[in-house]
């Protein structure tokens, strides 16, 4: 056991654990962080996504102890003061959802995507979010809501 | 069974598919024991009767009393806070049902659509239902809800005439409230239903709003828990933690048949966690899901495995199992008034449904009860597989279904749920079990493969005279061909199953389309006619015509001109009481096919949701994409050999094509489902376009 110090949606989280275990099994165990959702464990299907220091990483395959003290942001921190981000926004608006399980790794990837492209391509965007699965096949909706989140990012909306 | 099938080829009954049949439970249905105002608190309460149960006549009387509880399938309840809930024992597995209840329920009581609630799939405070498969929810549900609501505010409108002491007819309905326009007074259904403990039950025979006057019912409302799923607020079974929970893991066996021979658990048990061995199972619980697969992992286990089947000898043995057609006297007059003859065999591999959400679920004792959290399409048949394997009455468990992770047919038994249960029992604390990728893809069950052999006859102008259709293994919906042709064999074959499996997305549709729709374009070829006018000249039925020529209308079937390597096919099918009809483009270099255009016609009589209906049908072409091109379950003496999605393909990103729906909204029909039936043009009208592109015809699925 190894006490981590984790910087979580702003907030600064300790937990005492298995320094061999999963970033994901961590916050979705022992944080209640339960967005991130377990779909493969090998990193191939992006339900597992999270932010750290900006940058999309499948928790699912990221030891705990590997991120102590970077930033990282879960779905449940997209949402500032109450405000959806532009891309929840855009999801609900595109409907760009069936079942929902792959929602937040999508809109992780997708935030990281706009934030180092704000106006990508539509072939940018396929070969961006291509490891993430929506076994739903929204893949359609799920690109035109995150140009349309780029949109309205260009508006000035965050 | 076949000279019945072809007379009837035209009136289109919806055929039971074997791996969807259920028989009736044997039920116990706890709820007619209590006070249904005790658990729903004070209000209006309407119970919706089967149908069935009042056709024959063994239900029947109005009031509670008068209808025996295994007959309702739903009720209605409007609380005195005038919050309306819906009880059913459907479940949400992003088929958006949730959101099509809840608005043909706002649509007939007139109430806003955030006042509605839907209380989905709790075996303790839903009544029984068989499972959400086979496209159901909406033409049994949704006539069912519509009555109950129309019921409730026909009550209400009662409850209001008599508040007031006016004339009933110079009320109405609107936003939630009664109105009294002479009088200008408007009254809440809370207020209206506050103190009372009103119950009626309703059957068939309650009258519905029109379709011409809806004004919820065919729009695109949004979905409604929407905003839990973008947040990440949603809890899925995977997702529900109880207090004291333990992780379970379960120890599976080396390859298929295998059976436990010997077993040392002593360095698990040393780690400080539960550890049961019983019978063929063995499983462990601990604090951490890290621990309890470190934990599983130490236990040595020898196992005696018995030689399988493997993927290289799949067809054979799938044909060889089967006990081959008579000889058909009828079949040979139509081959012999042929100009042309073709005989052609298709095969169709496993597939796994690899739903995003992997089998879980959460087990709970109390007091010799058991709750279960578990993502199914059957609760009650979760409930009573736990029951069973515990020896105890099903209402000694209790199976709560939240919205689930999909399924497309995958999660009609969730052995996770029994899994979590035994260690929980022996942990005595609440167990969670979520099976691991490869778990699912090995343990789950499969869309069953087949082999299907046809044997046709055409004449040079085009006519069909002959058509012998057998599948093995697949199923047999969707068999029977919508064509006109005289003299017509269509046959399902039962075999043995190397691997296990069950329904999928559409059954044997996807498969027995393939075949058929493949078959008839090389048909066409062969008499040298353009595949869609010589669908045209042998089909009668004018609802499958319409898809097909709206599909081609807006792909420009016939007018688009075709660039290097590129090709056009159609495709177009019945099935579950829906129409559709797909063209495809495809591009074709150095063998490999990229799907560059879909164009999908659907009808399903009334549109409820637009563009829900859209999404399902987007989806549909997304998946049957996967089946079509790539994927394949492979499989060698008992162990699957690619049980990752790192080895078994799934459609991505990068294999979306542009896509074009045309929905023919039929208000004068009633809604079918349509969750399903999208998807069974999509592989043969790919393949047709491979061949149009190519000249190589592909009769496997996947193609490539």
């Amino acid at each position: 056991m190894k006490t981590i110090q984790l910087h979580i949606n702003g907030v600064k989280r300790s937990v005492d654990t298995d320094p061999e275990r999963t970033l994901l099994s961590v916050l979705r165990d022992d944080l209640d962080l339960t967005g991130a959702k377990y779909g493969c464990g090998e990193g191939q299907c992006g339900a597992c996504t999270v932010l750290v220091d900006g940058q999309p990483v499948r928790s699912c395959h990221v030891r705990v102890e590997a991120v102590a003290g970077k930033q990282i942001t879960t779905i449940e921190g997209l949402t500032q003061n109450g405000q959806l981000h532009p891309l929840q926004r855009a999801f609900l608006e595109l409907d760009a959802m069936q079942c929902g399980y792959c929602t937040p790794g999508m809109i992780l990837s997708g935030v990281a995507l706009l934030a180092n492209n704000p106006h990508p391509s539509e072939t940018e965007i396929v070969r961006f979010m291509n490891g993430n699965i929506c076994r739903c096949g929204t893949y359609p909706r799920i690109i035109a809501a995150i140009r349309r989140a780029a949109q309205m990012m260009k508006g000035g909306a965050r | 069974m076949s000279d019945k099938l072809v007379a009837q080829a035209s009136s289109l009954p919806v055929e039971p598919e074997r791996y969807e049949l259920f028989a009736a439970p044997v039920y116990d249905f706890t709820i007619t024991r209590r006070d249904f105002f005790k658990i729903l608190g004070g209000g209006l309460v309407v119970l919706c009767l089967l149908d069935d149960a009042l056709a024959q006549g063994r239900g029947g009387g109005r009031g509670f009393g008068g209808a025996a509880p295994q007959e309702i399938s739903a009720w209605l309840h409007i609380g005195e806070d005038g919050t309306v809930t819906v009880y059913t024992g459907k479940v949400e597995v992003g088929q958006n049902a949730r959101t099509s209840l809840t608005q043909v329920v706002a649509e007939e009581l007139r109430a806003p659509l955030s006042s509605v609630r839907v209380l989905m799939a709790d075996t303790d405070l839903v009544p029984f239902d068989a499972g959400t498969f086979g496209s159901r929810t909406t033409p049994d549900m949704v006539p069912r809800l519509r009555r109950a609501a129309a019921a409730a505010r026909e009550s209400l409108l009662d409850l209001a005439a008599e508040q007031w002491k006016v004339e009933r007819g110079t009320l109405l309905v609107a936003d939630g409230k009664v109105h009294h326009p002479p009088t200008n007074r408007a009254i809440t259904f809370g207020e209206l239903t506050k103190g009372q403990k009103l119950m009626k039950s309703i059957g068939g025979d309650v009258p519905l709003t029109p379709a011409e006057r809806w004004k919820v019912i065919g729009q695109s409302i949004p979905k409604v828990n929407g905003q839990d799923l973008v947040t990440g607020k949603h809890k899925f079974s995977s997702d529900i933690k109880r207090p004291g929970m333990w992780f379970g893991k379960v120890l599976r066996p080396p390859s298929f048949g295998a059976m436990l021979v010997a077993v040392d658990t002593q360095a698990a048990e040393a780690m400080g966690v539960t550890v049961v061995r019983d019978g063929n199972f063995v499983g462990v619980a601990a604090p951490t899901e890290h621990l309890a697969a470190k934990a599983l992992s130490a236990i040595r286990a020898e196992w005696n495995a018995s030689p399988q089947p493997s993927g290289k000898e799949l067809f054979e043995y799938l044909k060889k199992n089967a006990v081959p057609p008579p000889p058909s006297p009828a079949i040979e007059e139509g081959l012999a008034a042929a100009d042309i003859r073709l005989e052609r065999t298709y095969t169709i591999a496993y597939i796994a449904h690899a739903p995003l959400e992997p089998r879980a679920a959460v087990a709970e004792w109390n007091e010799g009860k058991l709750t279960v959290w578990v993502g199914t399409q059957r609760p009650f048949g979760v409930r009573s597989d736990v029951a069973r394997a515990f020896g105890i009455p099903e209402s000694q468990v209790r199976v709560i279904v939240p919205d689930t992770g999909s399924g497309y047919g995958g999660k009609h038994t969730v052995e996770a749920a029994t899994e979590a249960a035994r260690l929980a029992q022996a942990a005595r604390r609440p167990v969670k079990v979520v099976w691991t990728r490869e778990e699912e893809f090995t343990w789950a069950y499969f869309r069953p493969a087949g082999v299907i052999e046809v044997r046709s006859g055409v004449k040079k102008d085009g006519t069909l005279t002959a058509w012998d259709f057998h599948n093995y293994n697949s199923g047999g919906s969707a068999i029977r061909p919508l064509y006109d042709i005289p003299h017509q064999r269509s046959e399902f074959h039962q075999t043995r199953s190397p691997l296990r499996q069950g329904s999928y997305r559409a059954l044997a549709a996807t498969a027995n389309h393939f075949a058929r729709e493949t078959h008839i374009d090389e048909l066409a070829h062969a008499v040298g006619m353009d595949p869609l006018a010589f669908r045209l000249k042998n089909l009668k039925d004018e609802r499958l015509r319409a898809v097909l020529t709206a599909a081609a209308e807006r792909f420009g079937w016939g007018k688009s001109k075709q660039s290097e390597g590129h090709g056009f096919g159609i495709a177009g099918g019945f099935e579950k009481g829906s129409y559709v009809a797909t063209c495809a483009e495809v591009q074709v270099t150095h063998r490999q096919v990229k799907v560059m255009r879909l164009v999908t016609a659907f009808e399903c009589g009334a549109v409820i949701n637009p563009d829900h209906l859209r999404n399902q049908i987007e989806g549909c072409l997304m998946m049957g994409i996967g089946g079509a091109l790539f994927e394949a379950v492979r499989f060698e003496n008992g162990t699957i050999l690619n049980p990752r999605f790192s080895a078994y393909r799934v459609p991505r990103f990068v294999d979306t094509p542009a896509m074009e729906v045309v929905l023919l909204d039929r208000k004068d029909l009633p809604s079918v489902g349509a969750g399903e039936t999208p998807i069974v043009a999509v592989a043969p009208a790919i393949g047709n376009a491979i061949f149009d592109a190519t000249g190589e015809r592909r009769r496997t699925m996947p193609m490539v």
